[in-house]
């Protein structure tokens, strides 16, 4: 299984065989708070990185989340539509958002790995 | 990840793509003070808008209970605590929670004998009907029928403060009431009580709890107040709220205030309770609130809150802003606020607008998010009248699809207050 590897807008994604489990990170979660719904794509869409594919809501805000690299939805987390408190309890795990069979397996490769994406945290809340 | 929204204070769509705080809040009552919004969340530097920011003589006690705070109406709030705006939620339904309302404004007016008579010159409550220690809710309105500001009025038990009423009113409206009251009141004393601060215990617990304090619970009814001693300290009792359950606004001496709250916080059944609670609480109660269900071009009728008015005020008007109340009240108003239920669980936040199953916009929702005791999303807002009958189907544009959803009769979450 490859690292997992993060964005700037706290998605994550980690690809196991050929396809990228995505999510969002520990940090989202706990800066949004309570989650009580999240809106996910269908299935067979073709998504750019950086497209909006998902939102997130806490009994705070909405919050759009977008693809962390290009190819196509293959799954979606469809537990969260009863359980979208999964997301609080389990961000990097049980809480992850849809599946993506990346167009370019390397893509990925240029976002941070979990210790570039902590300092990059540090960097935000100094 | 970009934030869309946030709950509970007034804000358009948000661009934020650098860091996900959840944080920016712009709340009505404080919008104008501040000009600009904020970022809430504490591990973010402090903006400007942090400045000239007040703190209620609870503060202290807040932040070691690790809350969030946030700047609401002017002052620096606890949002949350670390239970969570949901467990929050839930714990005050269950058991009872304890709030810092101290933002708020007291204000007592003295006069003379006729000073509830004085008083319905200004607001259109039926204060001469009122038994000693009764409260009534009420507001200030403009020379439209417009709604300045909603407020709780009390005619003091004790024989001797006949001459007196006790008004709260909002934090956002404090200054701006405060001065209206005197300028259209010119023979009257009006004195803001700065060195009492205001907590609230609220929760089917609470008067079992308060009951350990004083006798508070056993002297009143809901919507009923009077003078009770706390440790020592002489506290004005209100059995009213603003969550539907039963429980208790208690107006406390700023130097006694954090004894008291450590020592509700004592209790097994009390947790600390933020504003976040506090208005997922008061949506599902079907209560108002003011910069959001309530405004300026808003009156009464409109509100659906004629019950507030008095039947003999309803007909002998005498009130500011009476003329467009009563032809309102006898022709009918064009909107009217009303509970919507999405179908779904996906939410409607406030400035999600209305439409008729033609597409046809009909209203705007004004409070909308997630109610944790109904499980589900829940939304108050105003609709044409012709639309406001209870089951009416209506769609909600959220996201730019339209989600179905259902006129619905307040309150989402039945009240539960004592009534004896």
């Amino acid at each position: 299984m490859a690292q997992t590897r993060f964005t700037k807008e706290h998605e994550w994604t980690r690809l196991d065989g050929d396809v990228a489990t995505c999510g969002i990170s520990d940090y989202a979660q706990k800066a949004l708070g309570d989650i009580v719904y999240v809106e996910l794509p269908p299935v067979g869409k073709k998504v750019k990185q950086g497209e909006q594919v998902a939102v997130v809501e806490s009994s705070k805000a909405a919050s759009e989340v977008y693809a962390p690299i290009d190819g196509e939805i293959v799954a979606v987390n469809d537990n969260l539509a009863g359980s979208p408190g999964t997301v609080n309890e389990a961000a990097m795990g049980d809480g992850w958002f849809f599946k993506i069979k990346p167009a370019n397996a390397e893509q990925a490769d240029q976002l941070m790995n979990e210790a570039n994406y902590q300092s990059y945290l540090k960097g935000l809340n100094p | 990840m970009r934030k869309l929204w946030l709950i509970f204070f007034r804000l358009p769509v948000l661009i934020w793509r650098r860091i996900v705080c959840f944080g920016r809040i712009s709340c009505p009552n404080s919008e104008s003070a501040l000009g600009i919004t904020t970022l809430f969340w504490r591990t973010i530097p402090m903006t400007d808008a942090f400045t000239d920011l007040r703190r209620t003589p609870l503060y202290d006690l807040h932040v070691s209970l690790q809350a969030r705070i946030v700047p609401f109406a002017g002052y620096e709030m606890p949002v949350q605590y670390p239970t969570g705006i949901l467990k929050e939620h839930l714990h005050v339904r269950a058991s009872a929670g304890l709030f810092d309302v101290s933002h708020m404004g007291q204000i007592v007016l003295e006069g003379g004998p006729d000073i509830r008579a004085q008083l319905e010159k200004i607001m259109p409550g039926d204060f001469q009907e009122m038994e000693p220690g009764a409260i009534r809710y009420s507001f200030l309105l403009n020379e439209q029928g417009g709604v300045i500001d909603d407020l709780m009025v009390t005619r003091p038990a004790a024989p001797d403060e006949q001459n007196m009423v006790f008004i709260v009113v909002n934090a956002g409206g404090r200054d701006e009431d405060f001065a209206i009251i005197k300028s259209r009141l010119p023979n009257v004393k009006a004195m803001m009580l700065n060195d009492r601060s205001l907590i609230a215990l609220q929760g089917p617990q609470a008067a079992k709890v308060l009951a350990r304090f004083c006798d508070a619970p056993d002297k009143l009814k809901f919507m009923q107040a009077g003078k009770f001693t706390i440790s020592g300290s002489l506290c004005f009792i209100s059995r009213s709220g603003y969550t539907g359950e039963d429980g208790f606004e208690i107006s406390v001496p700023n130097a006694a205030v954090e004894k008291i709250a450590r020592a509700f916080l004592g209790e097994p059944e009390v947790l600390p309770i933020g504003l976040g609670a506090r208005d997922s609480l008061r949506l599902e109660a079907g209560l108002c609130l003011y910069g959001h269900d309530l405004e300026t071009a808003i009156t009464p009728v409109e509100a659906n809150l004629v019950w507030a008015i008095g039947k003999r005020r309803r007909q002998e008007g005498g009130f500011t802003g009476a003329a467009i109340v009563q032809k309102q009240l006898s022709e009918g108003a064009k909107r009217k606020r009303v509970g919507i239920k999405p179908e779904g669980r996906a939410l409607a936040r406030e400035h999600t607008e209305i439409v008729d199953n033609n597409g046809v916009p009909i209203g705007t929702v004004t409070s909308g998010g997630f109610g944790p005791s109904v499980d589900g999303p829940v939304c108050m807002g105003y609709v044409e009248t012709s639309f406001a009958k209870a089951g009416t189907p209506v769609s909600l544009i959220v996201r730019g699809k339209p989600l179905p959803a259902k006129i619905v009769s307040l309150p989402f979450v039945p009240h539960r207050y004592f009534r004896g």
